[in-house]
């Protein structure tokens, strides 16, 4: 099935069985490889992408599900107002251990942020606990999450 | 290929070629684009300096999170003298006759390495300087360096690395034995907190992983073996696999495995290979797989059918003694106070965030490899020797791996993917399935200990014994299965008695962060931490005054100096405000120990337990972790090093509370993370991490920090709600007979 998706703000054209699960279109057939796969069913975030700036698994949703909904990937967090930000802050706290899981709790953050711009740590524990990080990060990335919200100073 | 040449001749090589009874021999040159051919291939360098002083260093381990990338070129850069921001990395080629062991396990990059790399980069800063003593026409005992610079104070004249980078390379090789090191007090790069050094790569999403590979022309490919380890194939509906979408090659693999053998790092295991033009699609063709398997005896076995085993070991006599000191049985026949405990644990998974893959080449004859491994040449001779092949014909790329933990140390992934491409013709990608991540690796064994201890009348520890039910046969301890004789209490208890019976076991086990001592700190420290409770005194006290004793001998001395031990003990006490603080009803400490990979670690844990409620993963909440650690004089890269401290300790909560691999029919049960419960968020308490400097060679940090989590969370447990956690994970019930 032809689809075209509109990928941090770019039309990509693919052709492609209509069950493929957006992660490996975005991985395979356009090889942006910023997403990440992990479990493969919706337990642990490493493919966390935005449909229309709410928080998916990509590995649980189907392209043909996407429709006209605009995609962001980790590709595109440099040009968003508010990934950007979650960026810097998670260099700045130097979080990743190995970094496998960081580009999905980055777009975990961002759309936390987007919505909720002054997070608790109630507010955290809710929206960031779909994402796994096995080298358990977890107090960076909530240090690094209020360093992004203007909470609190650089490390 | 070009591209790098071309570079590569406007740079210098600082080349270091290991000599045979250690040390290295360091050589400058400046390859001509011509000259660049198989001498060079051969060259050991580990730093490249270009004209406008950029300084590119080799990071000679492989990095699955632990940050030694960053680290180990930390050490270079600070003898080299240069400034940080100037330094670029790069990760070195697999080639043992250059770097050395090049493996990311045990702890020991930096013990392995820091001596070494000092004297490398220390080498390189000597050979600019006299470069500089021969372009100034001064003396070299006149010149400093500082920032990439050799600098000649009484001219005030200077001079870049980069501009010296040509000349360096013609004066002689200095003798690492004895070239000049900085006074650590001078350092201005090791002890920094620095980034690490894919930190951007990794928040934009660029290719970084072994996952992340492309290689032109390639498929993707998906193999599936036995649940039950050791089983082969004995017929697949391939026609209708083939018959898939995308699908190129489907084929049943017959494996190199002896008929039995389940290690890992043994062979090729058999299986079936599906090749498609996505990974999608030879993952959707696989759900049409039907295989007849040829299952080995083992399928019989389970944890259920273990357990029951174990409490049968128990009763009888031990099979094999580990270790004797005194006499158990007449020490407790004297003791004012005897207590028993059963403690036991389950098998773990390793589950990286990164399921394992491999990309691999195979082309004329030879076979090129792309894969995030921590033992890449392991990983490489087991991959020539299921091919057939020789190693030298085996090329291995090293990738950063998304989580290590141990499994990345054997990869048999190599060799599948090695064989795969061979037989389909084309390069592929290999990619497990989460499932096939968490259903084929080895294990951290499970266990159960049986222990046995008596006090006097002052609360003096006089006895102890444990008998301990593990995997093996024949009298031989199952991979990482294993208890020592050097473990402590051992030389701090007169009387002391280690034994233990074996179960056979047709489940591969292997290393796990921290092996044996991931399960044997929860065993000892929480049963010590009941011998203190049962004798009445603080828990503090008794370690301080245990500790202050060497009670009996080991053949061999043993490496562990009990008075590190008291002093990260008393530190993090102290930071916890042990015995300070009033704490609310149902709020406790507790606090654990631990010496593994050379390092001394403490902790004390501060849970809440939910009153009148069974214990469970609900009832408790963990408040917060202190953590110290004394890994010697230096902590080369404190940023990384908190990170491994509280990602260490915070995998030890993930473990006490609801980790729990367990074995039916032969095989794995859980295959997800809805199964195999990972730590979230919401459960990360906060770790207060601090370092202990002692004068002593730096170690390693990747391990120690987790042993000791288990116990302290237990006996945290036990102060706040007077509940005693013994079999592991809490999510479990309560077995144990304490005479508390
Ligand atoms: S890979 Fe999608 S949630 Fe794990
Ligand atoms: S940094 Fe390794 S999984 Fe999160």
């Amino acid at each position: 099935m032809a689809y075209t998706l509109n990928i941090n703000g770019v039309n990509h054209a693919v052709d492609v069985d209509e069950a493929t699960p957006l992660l490996w279109v975005l991985r395979d057939v356009l090889d942006m490889k910023g997403t990440k796969f992990g479990c493969g069913s919706g337990l642990c975030g490493a493919c966390t992408v935005h449909l229309n700036g709410v928080a998916v698994r990509a590995c649980s949703t189907p392209v043909s599900g996407v429709g006209t909904a605009a995609i962001s990937t980790i590709e595109g967090m440099a040009e968003h107002p508010v990934g950007k930000k979650v960026q810097d802050a998670w260099l700045e706290i130097d979080v990743a251990q190995c970094g496998y899981c960081q580009a999905g709790q980055i777009m975990s953050a961002t759309a936390l942020l987007a919505q909720t711009p002054k997070p608790t740590d109630a507010d955290i524990d809710a929206h960031m606990s779909g994402n796994i990080c096995r080298c358990a990060t977890y107090n960076r990335i909530r240090t690094a999450i209020k360093l992004a919200a203007g909470e609190t100073k650089g490390a | 290929m070009n591209a790098i040449r071309s570079k590569v001749s406007r740079r210098m090589f600082l080349k270091a070629s290991a000599v045979t009874g250690g040390g290295l021999m360091l050589s400058f040159s400046v390859p001509a684009f011509a000259a660049l051919g198989p001498t060079e291939a051969t060259l050991n360098a580990y730093v490249r300096i270009a004209a406008d002083g950029i300084v590119t260093i080799a990071a000679k381990n492989p990095e699955v999170g632990q940050g030694i990338k960053t680290s180990l070129p930390m050490i270079i850069a600070e003898e080299l003298d240069v400034d940080w921001k100037n330094v670029r990395i790069e990760m070195a080629a697999v080639d043992g006759d250059k770097y050395g062991v090049q493996s990311a396990g045990g702890s020991t990059s930096i013990p392995r390495n820091w001596d070494t790399l000092r004297r490398v980069g220390a080498a390189g800063r000597q050979m600019l300087v006299s470069a500089a003593a021969k372009t100034l026409k001064v003396p070299a005992s006149e010149l400093t360096t500082s920032g990439g610079n050799v600098i000649h104070a009484a001219s005030k004249r200077s001079l870049s690395y980069g501009a010296l980078a040509a000349t360096a390379a013609t004066v002689p090789v200095p003798d690492l034995k004895t070239v000049a090191l900085k006074d650590p007090t001078a350092f201005k790069i090791i002890g920094q907190r620095t980034k690490d050094i894919d930190g951007p790569k990794i928040v934009t999403g660029q290719p970084l992983f072994g996952i992340d590979v492309s290689v032109p022309g390639m498929l993707y490919a998906v193999y599936e073996k036995c649940p039950v380890f050791g089983g082969t194939v004995a017929s697949a509906n391939l026609d209708e696999v083939k018959a898939m979408p995308g699908v190129r090659h489907a084929f049943i693999v017959a494996g190199t495995l002896a008929p039995g053998e389940v290690n890992l790092g043994a062979g090729l295991a058999g299986g079936v290979a599906i090749v498609a033009d996505t990974w999608w699609q030879a993952k959707t063709a696989r759900g049409k797989l039907r295989v007849e398997w040829k299952e080995p005896a083992s399928k019989s076995q389970s944890s259920v059918g273990f357990a029951a085993r174990a409490a049968e070991l128990a009763k009888q006599k031990p099979e094999l003694s580990v270790r004797t000191d005194g006499d158990v049985d007449a020490a407790l026949k004297g003791a004012a106070k005897v207590i028993t405990a059963s403690y036991s644990y389950p098998f773990l998974a390793h589950a990286a965030m990164e399921p394992q893959n491999a990309t691999a080449h195979f082309k004329d004859g030879k076979v090129e490899i792309w894969v995030p491994s921590q033992n890449p040449a392991a990983g490489r001779a087991q991959a020539a020797k299921a091919l057939g092949m020789d190693e030298k014909d085996v090329l291995v790329h090293m990738i950063r791996g998304g989580g290590g933990f141990g499994r990345r140390l054997t990869c048999e992934f190599m060799a599948e993917a090695a064989w795969i491409s061979r037989e389909a013709g084309v390069p592929v990608k290999l990619l497990w399935t989460r499932e096939d991540d968490m259903r084929h690796d080895h294990y951290r064994p499970g266990g159960f200990h049986t222990l046995t201890a008596g006090i006097d009348a002052s609360g003096k520890l006089i006895a102890l014994r444990d008998h301990f039910q593990t995997y093996g046969s024949d009298g031989k301890f199952a991979n990482s299965a294993n208890l020592g004789a050097d473990i402590f209490p051992a030389e701090f208890v007169p009387n002391l008695d280690y034994s233990a019976s074996f179960m056979p076991l047709g489940t591969p086990t292997g290393p796990m962060r921290a092996p044996r001592s991931n399960a044997l700190a929860m065993v000892f420290q929480s049963f010590l931490d009941e011998v203190a409770h049962a004798a009445g005194r603080d828990p503090l006290e008794f370690h301080l005054e245990l500790l202050s004793e060497h009670r009996a001998k080991s053949p061999t001395p043993l490496p562990f100096d009990s008075a590190r031990m008291s002093a990260v003990l008393k530190l993090v006490t102290e930071k916890a405000g042990w015995g300070k603080r009033e704490l609310p009803k149902g709020t406790g400490m507790g606090l654990a120990y631990y010496f593994s990979h050379s390092g001394y670690v403490a902790h004390v844990a501060e849970v809440t337990v939910t009153p009148d409620v069974p214990l469970s993963v609900n009832a408790v909440k963990i408040n917060k972790v202190w953590a110290v650690a004394d890994v010697g004089s230096h902590i080369v890269n404190p940023s990384g090093a908190e990170n491994q401290m509280q990602g260490a300790v915070l995998d030890g909560i993930a473990q006490v509370m609801g980790q729990e691999i367990t074995i039916a029919r032969g095989s794995t049960v859980q295959g997800n993370f809805d199964t195999y419960t990972a730590l979230r968020m919401k459960q990360a308490a906060p770790v207060e991490v601090h370092f202990l400097l002692s004068n002593n060679p730096p170690t390693g940090l990747g391990e120690p920090a987790l042993p000791p989590t288990l116990p302290a969370i237990a006996n945290a447990i036990f102060a706040a709600s007077g509940q005693r956690l013994r079999d592991i994970p809490l999510n479990k019930s309560i077995r144990g007979t304490a005479a508390v």
